[in-house]
């Protein structure tokens, strides 16, 4: 039994919070999605992975997105903490690929706190800071839509942890909860 | 002041040579020579000669490229330091400076005296100068070409020697006016009605009954300023602080011009003359001191003081024009506190190099990766509408090809696959969507022809955007779906 909220808690302002899993950069978009003003994207130049603002098109407009391109992660930490610092862009992402020592993690938190900002860093998985203050695992859930997540909220400072089925609604650039399998409407009711 | 050997004069003072020499310039695909030095001319050749005559001529012409463009930055340069002898200093074509030295010849001891100046210094130089002096700006064209062969009389000049037409001349002294006295002795009217005002009024400019007027180039604003200490200083407050001071003048000249600075560079020179540079990259043009100088703090905490600065130099190197604005007038390119978060680009740039912080750009392309542009941040706008026909994936990365698809699958996705060693199942494909090459793009990847794309959902969760090339067969995943 779950005592988890109907839809997933917002993310605080002025914390730096991680996400992981196959889903991450789903999570990340549907985040951005919901504030305003500009967005910084910092990430690795040796990824062979690129962001395509044509498919983040759907989440929020791409115009929002200012993508910084480091050479090492020590220059993306410098970067996210000098960004989330001034406070001028509410929302920074920063993709790691190395795990972050208790020390980076908490200057992260301390720049967040100082610039009122949030801060996301999408983590390869088990490789977290403790001074997050929430963990994520998405994954992306087989299904009849197409959009359909599960975010496991595996870590949280200041609250309950839980799991929502959730969807990204296209034309409402909207995040729907679906409610868990057992509840839907349509199929059977639980046995007992 | 007539250069004659300009462009050659140039590169030879920077390498000098020994031998005949020649600069070469390719005009109608022909290199011809374009400037010579004086054995290139003793040895017979001539400016405008097929630079393959002239070798055949000189087997050991040495050449070289050459470039107008800092030809013209050498002569302004020649022209700032002519201002040394007279305000008013204009150009005189391509290879000459003309100066007015009405009232500041008795300076330097008298006309005489300040020619051999000028003479001296240029030799010095190893410029090739020929100088005419003359009361008017035509009598003084005339000497500085023709005074050296034909004496110091205007009027026993060749009519050459009036900045006329080539076929011109030729004309005038076939009619038998050979000198200016010719000319000046003839009929004015039937000249006029043969050949236009314009003989006339080069003779009358320069016997002086017509004026003309020199044209002085006015100084480009410099964008420069430097600090002397006393005593040499090492902290980094206080170097800040004479910052400060250099940032306060510059910007103070900025305004007037109606300027911006976009790239900054500090020179701070230490005691044993060593020099140290902070460069500084701005996001966009600004001339504002109180938001300049916290961008410095980084640059000017990594210097190495030494024994001390005692000189600090600030330029603006790259000016943009920044006409001033209304206090919220117009809003900012990167929408309401734009300000802020041009700062802390130029900030980050610091960095990470300020073309690394990049945004996206609409592109008109189907092909997936050419979908966008990426642009620097601090050189481009957000503009452009994102249109988005199809779904298309958030994460693109180039081709991978599926494993363990079993031979022969055809046009329809693989009920199972492997993937970065991962299987899957295929639970629901939805395509195909064909996207031709753009073969007007020699692309590498898109060799292998059509591609047909597919969304494929497997059963372990995983959204995959798959792509089948037909005319090559094989199974590609190309990006992931949220």
């Amino acid at each position: 039994m779950s005592f988890a909220p109907r839809f997933p808690p917002p993310l605080r302002k002025g914390r730096v919070h991680e996400a992981c899993g196959p889903g991450a950069a789903g999570f990340a978009a549907a985040v951005c999605a919901q504030g305003t003003g500009p967005i910084l994207w910092i990430r690795e130049s040796w990824r062979a992975e690129t962001l395509n603002p044509l498919g983040l098109a759907p989440f929020f407009d791409p115009h929002r997105l200012l993508w910084a391109s480091v050479a090492t992660q020590t220059d993306a930490l410098a970067t996210a903490e000098e960004a989330l610092k001034d406070g001028a862009i509410p929302l920074v992402v920063i993709e790691t690929t190395a795990a972050l020592d208790l020390r980076e993690g908490r200057r992260l938190q301390l720049a967040a706190k100082a610039g009122h900002t949030t801060g996301l860093c999408l983590i390869p998985e088990g490789m977290g800071s403790n001074a997050a203050e929430t963990r994520w695992y998405c994954a992306p859930l087989a299904g009849a839509d197409s959009t359909l997540m599960r975010w496991e909220l595996i870590k949280n400072k200041s609250g309950t942890l839980g799991t929502w089925d959730v969807r990204w609604d296209h034309a409402a650039r909207r995040l729907d909860v679906v409610p868990p399998v057992g509840e839907r409407p349509g199929s059977a009711p639980a046995p007992g | 002041m007539w250069f004659p050997r300009l462009a050659s004069d140039r590169v030879l003072r920077l390498r000098p040579v020994e031998a005949p020499f020649a600069l070469t310039i390719r005009q109608n695909n022909t290199e011809r020579i374009h400037c010579l030095n004086a054995r290139a001319e003793a040895m017979g050749l001539h400016r405008a000669m097929p630079f393959a005559d002239a070798r055949a001529f000189c087997p050991d012409l040495h050449s070289a490229p050459a470039e107008p463009a800092r030809d013209a930055r050498f002569l302004a340069m020649l022209r700032r330091w002519a201002t040394r002898y007279a305000p008013w200093v204009g150009f005189e074509g391509e290879d000459g400076l003309v100066l007015d030295i009405t009232g500041s010849a008795h300076l330097f001891g008298g006309e005489a005296a300040m020619m051999r100046d000028m003479a001296a210094r240029l030799a010095r130089a190893g410029l090739t100068v020929r100088l005419g002096l003359g009361a008017t700006r035509g009598a003084a064209w005339a000497f500085a070409r023709f005074g050296e062969d034909h004496g110091a009389a205007l009027d026993r000049l060749p009519v050459a020697a009036l900045r006329l037409a080539p076929d011109t001349v030729t004309a005038l002294e076939r009619l038998g006016l050979r000198t200016i006295t010719d000319l000046a002795a003839t009929p004015r009217a039937p000249l006029a009605r043969r050949f236009g005002p314009e003989v006339l009024m080069r003779l009358d400019q320069a016997l002086g009954t017509r004026p003309e007027q020199i044209a002085p180039e006015t100084d480009p604003p410099h964008y420069g300023v430097r600090l002397t200490l006393p005593e040499p200083i090492g902290l980094v407050a206080d170097v800040m602080a004479g910052t400060a001071r250099l940032i306060e003048r510059l910007c103070a000249r900025l305004k007037e011009n109606a300027a911006g600075a976009r790239v900054l560079c500090l020179t701070l020179r230490r005691v044993d003359q060593a020099s140290q540079q902070v460069e500084l990259r701005l996001a966009s043009a600004m001339r504002d001191p109180a938001r300049i100088l916290p961008l410095f703090e980084r640059g000017v905490g990594a210097v190495d003081a030494g024994y001390g600065i005692d000189q600090m130099r600030l330029e603006a190197v790259v000016v943009e024009p920044l006409a001033p604005e209304q206090l919220g007038a117009v809003p900012s390119r990167n929408g309401a506190g734009g300000d802020r978060l041009e700062d802390l680009i130029t900030r980050i740039g610091t960095r990470i190099g300020l073309e690394n912080i990049r945004r996206f750009l609409p592109a008109d392309s189907h092909i997936p990766e050419r979908g966008f542009l990426v642009a620097p941040a601090a050189w481009s706008r957000p503009e452009g509408a994102w249109v988005t026909l199809r779904p298309r994936p958030p994460v693109l990365f180039s081709p991978e090809p599926l494993m363990g698809t079993g031979p022969d699958t055809g046009p329809r996705p693989p009920a199972r696959f492997r993937w970065r060693r991962m299987s899957f199942e295929t639970a629901r494909a939805t395509g195909p969507e064909r996207i031709a090459p753009e073969w007007w793009l020699e692309d590498e990847g898109w060799r292998t022809g059509v591609r047909d794309y597919w969304h494929v959902q497997t059963r372990q969760g995983r959204r995959l955007w798959l792509f089948h090339t037909p005319q090559a067969p094989g199974w590609f995943v190309q990006g992931e779906f949220a």
